[in-house]
């Protein structure tokens, strides 16, 4: 029994029990994460009565966790006494929610058993694997492949195959799905002759199911099947299965499938690897790339440059090139996207001399398109663009595309054009923004537009975040302050905005011999906008 | 051993053939002794306990109501966004020839009224429909939506409180901790039983049209929430993901023909599911065919009459409400005017029409004036799958048996029915001479319409609920 040391030591302790109680399950939880602890504090008696209290709070998945972690720490015996009477309690009973619990628990008893309970355990879980209960089907299904680990081989030739073999054929399908995931971890069980029946009759079905969900299955597991089977049985039954999956009605399959082009590729034996791709894979790729759904053509573009690597050089310009420009000028976002942030593989292949005189072209079309929905993707994709091709690539092509942006007709372009900028000094550092960036920001405050000469001051807000106080005071703040004797107001209150945004970099004696006198100046402009955001950045910056 | 029917007696001998459907034996027996017997009554004969639920205010006004799947519960969902459930009191052993009255079991407000800015409209908390989740453990559960959210609720029961606290007096207040000397553990101390509904998952923005239905999966994992354009397909413990089975909205919103008007799962296939429309059609799909079910396995549509055209021929032909049977073979609809059973091998026509109320095939130019037209009925089946029953105006609500063929008429109102008497039947007289105890079509009163009813799924009990009040009537028992 716990006797206090001072009364402040059983306070948590109070409080920690109480909370067990507790209207509020997070704080149920707490208390129950704390249970040994409590144990400690209360002894042994007082505990027993406490987990009995607890139980009801205990979910079913967490308990049958419990007892398969538990297990290991049990004797054969023990097992045979405790463990198994209790999972055979499960498999009778009504509730359909103990016959599901039951499923997981074959795997963890069944070695170190007697073989007379070994036989029993086998019938049981043939028993659930037959249920009535479509549920209790499912769980059995799914514990297919544990279970299977646990077994000899000749059992399971002799046991697992015949259950599999019944649900692969199952009225639902449901349980016929997971057959295929089974077939997988039972397939890294089995010696290399009865893989290939066993495989392949269940690719054959499941590649045919008259239900997409068991069809979309193998497509998602089917480079697991293909390290399951090996190069041989690959090479002649895979490669016309995963066609067929390409080739499915049902645009789910489809993409599934050309999620996993990449890697079926890559895995694919490297003796006959090119041309089984050139061949047999890249036509039905061509037909994808027009496909009506806009999943598939995604699911392609992402993993679709993957291939360049494994094709070399000549191959990915003559074959791979128009792929990736057509999806290139998808109507999908998702779709140029997924293809421009995987722009790394294909320079690393064919060089950026060659990228560039493929893409750019495409590029800088789609940057002037009439729609400035279009202009504004490339916009936001150049931070990443910049980053793929480097400094000097971007220098030279992309520099002067950047900077026409910032007088694009369009506000939303501008302002995207404004926070690239801010991406791009990140990326290449301050001193490049200084030799070439805000030269030009700076000449746009001499252009007639006064939306242009606005633009100069967002820009001017943004970099002098990235750039510092030392280049923000020397180049940058005389063309802000220059810009306050503007004619139109808006460039003028626009000024004392920027003033309070850059104020806080600034060094105090730069903001009281500089900054001050202009704003108030400006707080007797004769517009009252101007006043009034002039007073705010005076206040901002206690200057006033 | 005898079994008692209309008060005939017959024995089965033990010679006779085991029979696997008892509730069809019986409908054979019921076609047999109905043809003997001249003077033969409708066979089930409706008395009203007593008035179970009454409404003053217009937040009360019934909008849904469903039993559970024992038929010891019964929801029902308001205007008001409260869910009220009754329970069937435990049958009294003395009085064997009651079934157990309902009571209030628990109260709660399911939703409240949101406001959507973005397109500056209300959200009502209107309760659309409720449905029962199959019981898997000492708890209820049960879906409720309204137009646009969908709330699993659970109701259990607590009949027991802890009691020995260490901090807190039995009274709830706290006591000072420098008090406290030892350490105890809580133990629970029977209480007066407490019923207590709490939301357990919350099912939002996935409709950008107004719910119409939901219906439980008979996989009892998966569920789906209907609109006027789309079907969405949700797993029960998945709230932030939903998906799209059905979407029939045009490209061009202006070529919008029809709507959904409601949809179902079929009770014991957990692939195939229905949806009726505006312009009376009905689909059945199957999940297995495609991701995407806009192409239909199966379209139920009959021809039109020609020698029924009229204006108002598109608008009577929308389905309200759309019913599988429990067997699972029939499917029944509620137009305006009539009520449908189809097989659902045949997809040309239904197997059988009953007419509800055809003599206001004359009247619906008032009808759409006043808006009446467009009333949505439902209908439903008793648990044999004998008798259909469905709502009218007047407070009137017909019940038709499938076998006999004979259709009654009958009344849920106060004025004409004390407890414990037996329900007349009404009759409704189109024209010409008006007998005694007949109504004419012209005195209807088109405000005390019966839209929701709800038949017990094993015995003769029918929640039927008017404007302001819910009836339960219960088969008078011999």
């Amino acid at each position: 029994m716990a006797e206090p040391d001072s009364d402040d030591s059983l306070n948590p302790m109070s409080i920690l029990i109480d909370e067990l109680q507790n209207e509020d399950i997070q704080l149920r939880i707490n208390s129950i994460n704390k249970l040994s602890t409590i144990a400690l504090a209360l002894g042994v008696e007082k505990t027993r009565k406490l987990l009995a209290v607890v139980e009801e709070a205990i979910v079913r998945e967490k308990a049958v966790e419990s007892l398969r972690a538990i297990s290991h720490e049990h004797s054969p015996s023990h097992l045979e006494d405790h463990f198994v009477p209790l999972v055979k309690r499960l498999v009778g009973g009504d509730l359909v929610n103990s016959r599901i619990s039951a499923c997981s628990l074959f795997s963890v008893c069944y070695p170190g058993v007697s073989i007379a309970i070994k036989a029993e355990l086998l019938q049981c879980f043939r028993d659930l694997c037959s249920d009535d209960n479509l549920l209790v089907r499912c769980a059995a299904a799914s514990n297919l492949g544990d279970f299977a680990k646990v077994l000899e081989i000749d059992d399971i030739k002799s046991e697992i195959i015949p259950i599999f073999s019944n649900l692969a054929s199952d009225e639902q399908d449901s349980v016929r799905l997971l057959m295929v995931e089974m077939c997988v971890n039972i397939a890294q069980l089995l010696p290399q002759e009865a893989l290939e029946a066993l495989v392949m009759i269940t690719l054959c079905h499941a590649g045919e199911d008259t239900s997409w969900r068991v069809r979309y299955m193998v497509a998602d597991k089917f480079t697991e099947l293909q390290t399951a089977v090996g190069p041989e049985i690959t090479k002649t039954g895979l490669v016309p299965a995963f066609q067929n999956l390409m080739k499915d009605y049902e645009p789910e399959v489809r993409a599934a499938a050309s999620h996993k082009l990449k890697e079926f590729c890559e895995n694919l034996s490297a003796d006959y690897r090119e041309n089984v791709i050139l061949t047999e894979i890249l036509p039905f790729s061509q037909e994808l790339v027009s496909d009506t759904n806009q999943h598939v053509r995604s699911a392609l573009a992402s993993v679709i440059m993957g291939l360049c690597p494994i094709l070399g050089k000549d191959n990915t310009i003559e074959h791979l090139m128009p792929l990736f420009l057509a999806l290139l000028r998808d109507e999908c976002s998702d779709v140029r996207l997924n293809i421009i942030s995987n722009l790394n593989c294909v320079k690393e292949v064919i060089g950026i001399q060659e990228l560039s005189k493929f893409l750019l072209p495409t590029i800088m079309e789609l940057a002037e398109d009439a729609k400035w929905r279009v202009r504004l993707v490339i916009v936001e994709y150049m931070p990443l663009l910049a980053g793929q091709f480097g400094l000097e690539f971007f220098d030279a092509q992309l520099h002067s595309l950047c900077m026409s942006w910032l007088v694009d007709h369009v506000y939303a372009i501008r302002e995207a054009a404004t926070n690239n900028l801010k991406k791009l000094v990140e990326q290449f550092g301050k001193e490049w923004a200084l030799a070439t960036v805000i030269p030009r920001v700076l000449t746009l405050s001499e252009e007639p537009n006064y939306l242009h000469r606005m633009t100069t001051l967002f820009c001017i807000n943004v970099l002098s975040e990235v750039c510092g106080q030392d280049i923000t005071t020397k180049h940058m703040l005389p063309t802000v302050l220059y810009m306050a004797g503007d004619p139109v107001a808006n460039v003028r209150f626009n000024v004392a905005k920027s003033l309070q945004k850059i104020g806080s970099i600034l060094e105090n004696s730069t903001l009281q011999t500089e900054v001050k006198p202009i704003l108030e100046k400006l707080t007797q402009d004769r517009d009252v906008d101007v006043k009034y955001f002039a007073q705010e950045a005076l206040t901002v910056l206690f200057l006033a | 051993m005898p079994l008692l029917i209309d008060d005939t007696l017959i024995y089965i001998s033990s010679s006779f053939p085991k029979l696997s459907n008892l509730s069809s034996f019986l409908d054979d027996i019921s076609t047999y002794v109905s043809g003997r017997n001249q003077h033969h009554r409708w066979k089930m004969e409706f008395w009203a306990p007593f008035l179970i639920q009454s409404c003053s205010s217009p937040a009360d006004i019934i909008s849904t109501v469903e039993f559970n799947h024992s038929g010891e519960l019964l929801a029902t969902g308001d205007k008001g966004g409260r869910v009220v459930i009754f329970q069937q009191e435990q049958e009294n052993k003395i009085q064997s020839h009651s079934r157990g009255e309902y009571n209030v079991y628990s109260t709660f407000q399911s939703h409240e009224p949101e406001f959507d800015y973005l397109k500056s409209l209300e959200i009502e908390e209107k309760i659309n429909k409720i449905r029962w989740l199959p019981q898997k453990n000492a708890a209820q559960f049960l879906l409720s939506t309204n137009d646009k959210t969908i709330k699993l609720w659970k109701i259990s029961e607590r009949d027991k409180r802890p009691e020995g606290y260490n901090l807190k007096e039995e009274d709830g207040r706290y006591r000072d901790p420098t008090t406290v000397t030892t350490l105890r553990v809580p133990v629970f101390r029977p209480m007066d039983l407490m019923v207590e509904a709490s939301p357990r998952r919350i099912f939002a923005n996935a409709h950008t049209y107004h719910i119409n239905s939901i219906s439980i999966n008979s996989d009892y994992e998966t569920y789906l929430s209907a609109d006027d354009l789309r079907i969405n397909l949700w797993h029960l413990e998945i709230t932030d993901r939903s998906f799209n089975i059905v979407d029939i909205k045009p490209a061009n919103m202006e070529e919008l023909t029809e709507v959904i008007t409601a949809a179902e799962f079929h009770p014991n296939s957990c692939n195939t599911f229905v949806y009726s429309s505006s312009k009376g059609t009905i689909r059945l799909c199957d999940m297995r065919a495609s991701a995407l079910c806009d192409r239909h396995s199966k379209l139920f549509e009959e021809p039109e009459d020609p020698s029924n055209r009229s204006f108002f021929s598109e608008i009577i032909s929308s389905i309200s409400d759309v019913k599988f049977s429990h067997s699972g073979r029939y499917m029944m609809t509620r137009d305006y005017l009539s009520v449908k059973i189809w097989d659902l091998n045949m997809e040309n026509r239904p197997v059988e029409t009953y007419q509800v109320h055809e003599y206001l095939r004359s009247k619906l130019c008032s009808l759409y004036e006043n808006d009446c037209i467009f009333d949505k009925f439902e209908c439903c089946w008793n648990g044999s799958d004998s008798v259909v029953m469905t709502g009218s105006y007047n407070n009137f609500f017909r019940m038709f048996d499938r076998n006999t063929k004979r259709d009654i008429t009958l009344e849920a109102s106060r004025e004409n029915n004390k407890p414990r008497t037996v329900l007349k039947p009404r009759k409704v007289c189109a024209s010409g001479k008006r007998k005694k105890d007949e109504i004419s079509v012209d005195s209807l009163d088109f405000n005390k319409k019966i839209l929701h009813t709800a038949w017990h799924p094993k015995e003769n009990i029918i929640a039927v609920a008017t404007t302001n009040n819910l009836y339960i009537f219960q088969d008078k028992v011999n």
